[in-house]
């Protein structure tokens, strides 16, 4: 059984269509990634899964009930952290903690598995104080440590780790690997690519509210193989021009570094090296790239952003 | 929806309540119209007047329980809707109804303290006995009653606490004003029907029953009219909430 299933999953606001007729599957133990520009939809995807909107169609299955139909059996087996750093700012990281214990019915274990939560995430310390006190990467992992508070069967992660400082990031990340191998799904929306493709076994491609891709990373990169480049430094100036090589299909200059792309690479590094010997210049630096998952982001989301959509363009990510 | 679930969902809407007690009581909005508002009203009220103590203590019991009661209703779910604790408490396994009634039960409780006080206050410096058994389960559902009217104010799908005050002031005089307060209902005369729209003109005829021994309406009549218009009011409440509960987020 699937943790999750969306089936043409549909949201309007007004006339703006802000998710349109998606579908996917969760399994256990998966962690899926939903990636896509801001206004793509992912957060009122988060949020239709999570029961906190009604879809205008479709429908979503969580654990085997519906959102709709059963959403109380269905949120019980969630954990959130929505987009927003949303803890009670006028209770301690303790009281919000215990607050959600209560709200998911824990019982007996409620404050030993609270004070277990404030010691993983390092905020035993600051267990008393009121959030409001806290950094933002305290405030953030308050709020990661209340979606581990019911012991989910599925966590939904919106942007858990935007914005945050190094050391959060990272001990944020390493709870969604540990979560996974504890047997919980994941579904995480991110702007950080490199993020999606270190910790997703899936990733679902959004743009204009719907999915245009779903693939393993690896496979979403294959997407777009002839974007292979050449990303090379010169130790003397050198104008752009200059390097447009035989074999050479684009050219982008980053800083002091200039990317050439192309599709046989084997060809474009002698012509390199033979540019800087002609011209008594030196290569500092020259790394042959494959395509990430940026490229195959940029390619797939490129064609969609120049064309219409139902409604207005300007929208938020709701 | 078992008995089970019904149960658990009473004891979420506690937590629900026990949190907005910890967090809504010292807020700005709720001290100046659930405290000093009706204090204020009732000094310009009865200062340099000729009233007696028995007419004064029915009106102060009917002010300070309608303000105080329905005065933290208000504030929570725009404050929450800003601060996006709303989301976050809908997207947990709580039924819309029990966040509505957890809010409830925190104004009733809130409410309930500030009435007692005030009644524990009138019977032992002024010596008047107002305590009936009738007062004592009429204050009880009025309580539940001006509660639920703060929540059917706090509905429109606003985030800015101040525009839900607004149309809270702009309720509740009105309906303070035709309540009997100041004016017994027997020499309202034509005015007397707009008062039957008022859930406190109840509350106050009961309170005068109590001090005075004389009402327009009998305690029992009464309390069936504080029971009906709490039923409509909380009602109310969860619907107006639910059918805005999209236009929040």
């Amino acid at each position: 059984m699937n943790m999750v299933d969306v089936f043409d999953l549909t949201k309007v606001f007004n006339s703006l269509k802000a998710v349109d007729s998606i579908s996917f599957t969760i399994k256990k133990r998966e962690i899926f990634g939903l990636l896509g520009p801001n206004g793509a939809g992912k957060t009122t995807t988060i949020r239709m899964l999570t029961g906190i909107l009604t879809p205008t169609t479709g429908s979503a299955v969580i654990g085997g009930y519906d959102i709709q139909k059963n959403p109380l059996q269905a949120k019980q087996l969630m954990g959130i952290v929505p987009e927003m750093a949303n803890a009670y700012i006028d209770l301690s990281p303790l009281q919000n903690l215990l607050l959600m214990g209560e709200l998911y019915g824990i019982k007996d274990k409620r404050e030993k598995k609270a004070r277990e939560l404030l010691l993983l995430f390092g905020l035993h310390e600051k267990a008393h104080h009121k959030v409001r006190t806290l950094s933002r990467g305290m405030h953030q992992r308050v709020i990661v440590a209340m979606a581990l508070m019911n012991d989910a069967s599925i966590l939904f992660l919106d942007e858990p780790t935007s914005g945050l400082d190094v050391e959060s990031t990272r001990l944020i990340r390493d709870i969604i690997r540990r979560s996974k191998d504890n047997g919980i799904s994941v579904l995480l929306t991110t702007h950080n690519i490199s993020e999606a493709d270190q910790l997703c076994d899936r990733i679902a491609i959004m743009n204009y509210g719907r999915i245009v891709a779903i693939e393993r990373p690896e496979r979403l990169k294959r997407v777009v193989e002839s974007s292979t480049s050449i990303e090379v430094a010169f130790s003397e100036k050198v104008e752009k021009e200059e390097l447009l090589f035989e074999d050479v299909n684009k050219i982008e200059q980053k800083g002091d570094k200039f990317r050439l792309y192309t599709d046989r690479p084997e060809n474009v590094i002698p012509a390199v090296v033979a540019y800087a010997d002609a011209t008594q210049n030196k290569v500092i630096s020259l790394n042959t790239l494959g395509p990430d998952l940026e490229d195959v982001f940029l390619r797939l989301t490129a064609g969609e952003s120049n064309g219409s959509r139902n409604g207005n363009d300007d929208e938020n990510d709701h | 929806m078992t008995m089970k679930m019904t149960i658990e969902q009473f004891q979420r809407a506690f937590a629900v309540a026990k949190k907005d007690l910890l967090i809504y009581f010292l807020k700005g909005p709720t001290i100046i119209f659930g405290l000093l508002l009706p204090s204020f009203l009732f000094v310009a009220f009865a200062i340099g007047r000729d009233l007696s103590v028995d007419f004064l203590i029915p009106g102060l019991l009917g002010m300070t329980l309608f303000f105080t009661t329905s005065a933290v209703g208000p504030v929570i779910a725009p404050w929450e809707t800003r601060m996006r604790t709303f989301e976050r408490l809908v997207s947990t396994p709580i039924a819309l109804w029990g966040i509505i009634l957890g809010d409830i039960i925190a104004s009733f409780a809130f409410g309930l303290v500030i009435t007692l006080i005030v009644l524990a206050v009138g019977v032992v410096l002024l010596g008047i006995q107002v305590i009936t058994l009738h007062l004592l389960v009429g204050t009880g559902i009025a309580a539940f009653c001006f509660s639920s009217l703060g929540l059917v104010i706090s509905s429109p799908p606003t985030s800015d606490p101040s525009q839900i005050m607004m149309l809270s002031t702009l309720i509740k005089f009105p309906l303070f004003l035709i309540s009997g307060i100041f004016i017994p209902l027997t020499e309202m005369e034509g005015a007397r029907v707009i008062s039957f729209m008022s859930p406190l003109t109840y509350y106050v005829d009961l309170a005068r029953f109590s001090v005075q021994e004389t009402s327009y309406f009998s305690p029992s009549v009464n309390l069936a009219a504080l029971a009906g218009f709490t039923i409509l009011l909380c009602v109310t409440a969860i619907s107006l909430h639910k059918k805005n509960l999209n236009r929040r987020f």
